[in-house]
């Protein structure tokens, strides 16, 4: 008889980040202008995944911060995560989906656009880390719920009316 | 200490107050559109975090319809009104009059959006012109916009000033129920998200000191 392997699928939710292993995937639900980084060490089999919600941490009004909400401290704080599990940081590699513009506004204020400034936060970290982005899925007026398996690397991508892929 | 915290249970009674009379009056305009009773239950007003107003709202991957604006004037916040799927596609069949309107295919035609759209505008048009009744402040309705989608990419957009100096939100919600409009589920919400600015304004306009 074959065994079922159970795959545990592990939860981020808004301003949260994670770490897993295999044979557990990772995923988050309902991106809108927040962006999912997920950044891998593919030989060390160690990924993990921060849902950011704003751009810069410098935005905060008070002194303490979860560093997962923003894309410059999110990015960072991820990748210290991943090379305490074992990622060594030159292999490490990112794909990113979500920023979208959900709604149009006539009078839209700099929130109201925060979907490209979260994506451009996210890319300008992880340049500066000197991590390769492989794939990305960003921008466009929908939301999405991502998994990435660590079984073959692949980011899957599901919007509403639009299906699915995989990245 | 963020400004939730300091939130006392006499604030909270009164920001359910709001959303009583908010809500109690968009209910007696959607029945007056509808010529059909609708119900409200008794509003609630809730420190949550993030994911857990996802959940109130039917859990980050709910498809459903929302109707958004944001509330300028002397006060800011965010403003939803959250439909199931199955409850916009009746209540766009009987505004636009075409019983075959399905929201299950797309693309939508855009009679039944705008319905939709002003459907969100009266009922929050409603709510709010209560609110600035009853405070006397200057309060006032964005254009509002629609959205199918996701609850956490529609909501998030709701959270973004907030999230500025908070992980947690306080939502004043009210949830419309209908009167055999169709099977017996609940499906309208309107959730109330006020901006950090919001309570001392309107405490204030309400006679109240931060330390009742």
């Amino acid at each position: 008889m074959t065994e079922l392997l159970k795959v545990e699928v592990v939860k981020v939710g808004i301003a949260d980040m994670k770490i897993v292993k295999p044979p557990c995937s990772i995923r988050t639900s309902g991106l809108g202008s927040c962006v999912g980084v997920v950044v891998y060490d593919e030989k060390k089999a160690v990924a993990g995944l921060v849902h950011v919600m704003l751009p810069d941490s410098s935005l905060t009004k008070t002194g303490q911060i979860n560093v997962a909400k923003f894309a410059d401290t999110g990015v960072r704080e991820l990748v210290q995560c991943l090379v305490k599990e074992g990622a060594r940081i030159p292999f490490l590699k990112a794909k990113l989906a979500g920023g979208a513009q959900m709604f149009q506004f006539a009078s839209g204020g700099d929130l109201m656009r925060i979907g490209p400034r979260n994506v451009e936060a996210v890319r300008k970290e992880l340049a500066h880390l000197h991590i390769q982005i492989v794939s990305e899925d960003v921008g466009g007026n929908s939301g999405r719920t991502i998994e990435f398996n660590l079984k073959d690397c692949l980011l899957n991508i599901r919007t509403v009316n639009k299906g699915t892929k995989n990245i | 200490m963020s400004f939730i915290e300091k939130i006392s249970p006499l604030q909270l009674d009164i920001l359910k107050e709001i959303g009583n009379i908010g809500a109690g009056n968009a209910a007696t305009s959607l029945s007056a559109i509808l010529n059909r009773k609708i119900d409200m239950n008794v509003p609630t007003a809730r420190i949550v975090s993030f994911d857990e107003m996802m959940e109130i709202a039917g859990g980050a991957d709910h498809v459903v319809a929302s109707v958004f604006l944001r509330i300028e004037g002397d006060v800011s916040g965010s403003m939803f009104f959250v439909l199931s799927l199955p409850v916009a596609q009746y209540l766009i069949r009987e505004m636009a009059g075409d019983s075959a309107f399905s929201i299950e295919s797309t693309p939508h035609a855009e009679l039944a959006l705008s319905c939709l759209q002003e459907l969100g505008n009266i009922l929050s048009g409603s709510y709010l012109s209560s609110l600035a009744d009853f405070t006397q402040l200057n309060i006032f309705p964005s254009v509002p916009a629609l959205s199918i989608d996701m609850v956490g990419a529609t909501i998030s957009y709701g959270l973004l000033e907030l999230s500025q100096e908070s992980d947690a939100v306080i939502v004043i919600d009210t949830v419309l129920v209908k009167d055999q409009l169709i099977g017996d589920s609940i499906d309208g919400h309107f959730f109330l998200l006020p901006d950090p600015e919001f309570f001392e304004i309107i405490f204030a306009a309400l006679g109240l000191t931060a330390d009742d």
